[in-house]
């Protein structure tokens, strides 16, 4: 990458200092709903200028200080979390408070990435901060879109000694973000089949198993069309990553036959967890980590998690800082933070998605040990190996990645499977 | 013009002045308003929907007609469900609040105003709350269904939720209230005079409902089903929380356009074929069932 290329206004340093003081907020509010209107009239119209400048690399860390407070963004049950006498708390984020002085604003505004890119891309295309300071992306269409508008905060290597020494190899080399330029993983989780075993009445084991007619109007389908494509792709036996669009039409076709079957009930966001809990589902695409999750809070819900026979998908969901945040040095503060063991290990026990740490296998190991009722201790040595926080070579063999598509691919990708999904 | 007289007593120049300003004064907050809040969006929607491009490469305005063409195509069947499901509501809702309304003004007495208010009631508590419940009790193995299946009563795989019924009847329960109190109004204000005058002259109760009171409430019914119509017609919550595979609204897609798909272009152009549509069945309407209490017509 060349230091000197263009650079859109937005990512005018002396524009985005401006942004991270207050004295431009109160003036820009003075001039009054025309001005902003106007401006969004002739942004609606596609007017505006473009200007070049240099990019200064990591111009953000020469100035940053320690503000004491950080605004982080998630997706919902996605941390450690402890419910007592009908308060929320967040062991490891108030862990974290206790050793470093830094406050977390946590919220989960996050339900899916599309709905959230949609909802904070105006705002950042309008070079204002969108108010957080760590947002959690995954990797895929939404990601490759905030990297090309160049809407993330480049990240400063030496002030992520840990992610450097405990992340797992795996994501320190990830092709969407060579060198972890702008991301680090938060976690990472396969995309499978959940389902109800005393309503399947089976062992599931292949993606052709949402495809059965003894579970019409029992199915549910993501969305997402990410996921229900990817899936799909694996489904007719075709690896994403090499995939073409006719691979995508004949996916879409299989979909479309599943759907005008009457074999799907719903295209699920993130509520498909409720409905395969309630049973208005038996059998659903799954997110990993979320069926264990169901699993300890309806009690015993038993379902069951599967990667079928022809593949998952296997996906990184990534810290980011967006640009203008207020509080970047917090951010990144709190993003090496999680990177050590005993930390990702507390976290892991709690939300059984992959952990980017390996090491934190000894933590989960030593609570094992040292757990003293006889169920806990159970419980723990079966995390400490459980394929879904630390997976195996084998497994991760049967994964692939989302297809990476460029601007003009990702059109041609919604149309396929919008066309499926909106009905 | 009393009026007239008596300002002219006042000060020459500035009684001009201010009879010549009034009523731009006047008109001013609300014209105001509809300006910037009615005008300028409908100005901004109308040049977005001729818009090409997409949201990363910035939107040209190139009068893009094929979004029009494009979005019908794609969303006819969606155009469809919103004109079936809304029209369904509507007649449900008129036939639910059509007796109830009819008994609250005629034979409610002195507690009408408790049942007005008990109708009203469940505005108290947001609809997303009030439909999200909906979802609960029609679950599949919720407390209306799961007795009834495991009585046998019910096939087990039975199900209203993710069905249009469950659309339906959400859009039917969440508007209802918009029929019935314009219809209890027009039957409010019937003169009972006019009930007696027909008994007199031989009605049954019958007759005098065909021939007196449902003719003497058209005004209610007409304002009801507009107050109704329009909304389910457009509504995208209620498909969302009760419906499941093929029961989408273009309410809905046009929402999932702007925030999920960010095709602001075709989104508007969406909005834009539905809004016309929507006036042009009101015009038929109104020149079919309009009366002047409604539209000045």
């Amino acid at each position: 990458m060349s230091t000197e290329k263009e650079v859109p206004y937005y990512m005018d340093p002396s524009f985005l200092r401006g942004l991270t003081q207050s004295r431009i907020t109160r003036r820009s509010a003075l001039q009054g709903a025309g001005a902003v209107s106007l401006a969004a009239f002739l942004a609606a119209c596609g007017i505006g200028s473009k200007p070049t400048v240099a990019a200064h690399t990591n111009w953000v860390w020469d100035k940053a200080t320690k503000a004491g407070v950080l605004d982080f963004a998630n997706w919902p049950l996605y941390i450690d979390v402890v419910e007592a006498k009908g308060k929320t708390t967040y062991p490891t984020l108030e862990q974290f408070t206790k050793e470093t002085g830094i406050k977390v604003n946590y919220s989960e505004p996050i339900q899916d990435n599309n709905s959230f890119f949609a909802k904070e891309a105006p705002i950042l295309q309008q070079g204002q901060s969108i108010g957080y300071d760590i947002i959690v992306v995954t990797n895929g269409i939404f990601l490759t879109d905030y990297l090309a508008k160049g809407w993330l905060t480049e990240l400063d290597p030496t002030k992520l000694p840990n992610f450097t020494q405990y992340a797992a190899p795996r994501v320190q080399a990830r092709d969407f973000d060579p060198g972890n330029k702008f991301t680090i993983p938060w976690q990472s989780g396969f995309t499978g089949i959940g389902y109800n075993p005393a309503l399947t009445k089976r062992e599931i084991t292949s993606f052709n198993d949402l495809f059965d007619p003894a579970f019409k109007g029992k199915v549910g389908m993501f969305s997402e069309n990410q996921d229900t494509g990817n899936m799909a792709l694996l489904g007719i036996g075709v690896k994403p990553e090499k995939s073409t669009p006719a691979d995508w039409q004949k996916a879409a076709d299989k979909l479309k036959t599943q759907r005008d079957q009457g074999i799907v009930r719903k295209y699920y966001d993130q509520s498909y967890i409720d409905a395969l809990s309630k049973g208005e589902t038996a059998i659903s695409m799954a997110w990993s980590g979320d069926i264990f999750q169901a699993n300890l809070s309806a009690g015993n819900n038993n379902l069951k998690f599967v990667i079928p026979n022809e593949g998952g998908v296997i996906w990184t969901d990534n810290m980011c800082i967006p640009l203008g945040a207020s509080h970047p040095l917090d951010a990144i503060t709190y993003m090496n933070w999680v990177y050590q063991p005993r930390i990702a290990a507390t976290m892991a026990e709690y939300i059984e998605y992959i952990t980017p740490v390996p090491s934190a296998q000894d933590f989960i190991k030593q609570d094992a040990a040292a757990a003293k009722a006889a169920a806990d201790k159970a419980s723990l040595l079966e995390l400490s190996t459980d394929p879904a926080i630390f997976p195996t070579q084998d497994l991760l063999a049967k994964t692939s990645y989302y297809r990476v598509l460029n601007a003009a691919e990702t059109t041609q990708w919604n149309d396929i499977f919008n066309a499926v999904i909106i009905a | 013009m009393a009026v007239a007289t008596r300002a002219s007593k006042r000060p020459a120049p500035r009684s001009r002045w201010g009879r010549a300003l009034a009523p731009y004064l006047l008109i001013l907050p609300g014209g105001g308003w509809m300006l910037l809040f009615f005008l300028l969006p409908i100005v901004t929607l109308a040049i977005t929907s001729l818009e090409s491009g997409d949201f990363l490469g910035g939107f040209n305005f190139t009068w893009q007609f094929d979004n029009y063409s494009r979005g019908f195509s794609l969303y006819s069947t969606q155009f469809l469900h919103a004109v079936e499901y809304g029209g369904a509501a509507t007649i449900v809702a008129l036939v639910v609040s059509y007796p109830a309304a009819y008994w609250i003004a005629f034979h409610a007495g002195s507690r009408k105003s408790a049942y007005l208010l008990a109708v009203l009631l469940p505005f108290f508590v947001s609809f997303v709350i009030r439909t999200l419940s909906w979802g609960v009790l029609l679950s599949d193995n919720g407390p209306l269904f799961a007795p009834l299946k495991s009585a046998h009563l019910l096939p087990l795989d039975f199900r209203v939720l993710a069905t249009p019924i469950a659309v339906t009847g959400g859009l039917a329960y969440t508007f209802f209230p918009f029929m019935l109190l314009p219809v209890y109004a027009s039957l409010e204000k019937i003169d009972r005079g006019l009930v007696e005058a027909a008994q007199d002259l031989f009605s049954n109760r019958f007759e005098v409902f065909r021939r007196v009171i449902f003719p003497l409430s058209i005004p209610g019914v007409f304002a009801g089903v507009l107050l109704t119509g329009i909304p389910s017609v457009a509504d995208y919550v209620n498909q969302d929380l009760l419906g499941g595979v093929g029961t989408t609204m273009v309410g809905r897609v046009i929402e999932t356009q702007f925030t999920v798909s960010i095709n602001y272009p075709l989104a508007a152009s969406l909005a834009f074929v539905f809004m016309l549509g929507l006036l042009a069945t009101l015009i038929i309407y109104q020149r079919i069932f309009g009366t002047e209490q409604i539209m000045g017509g």
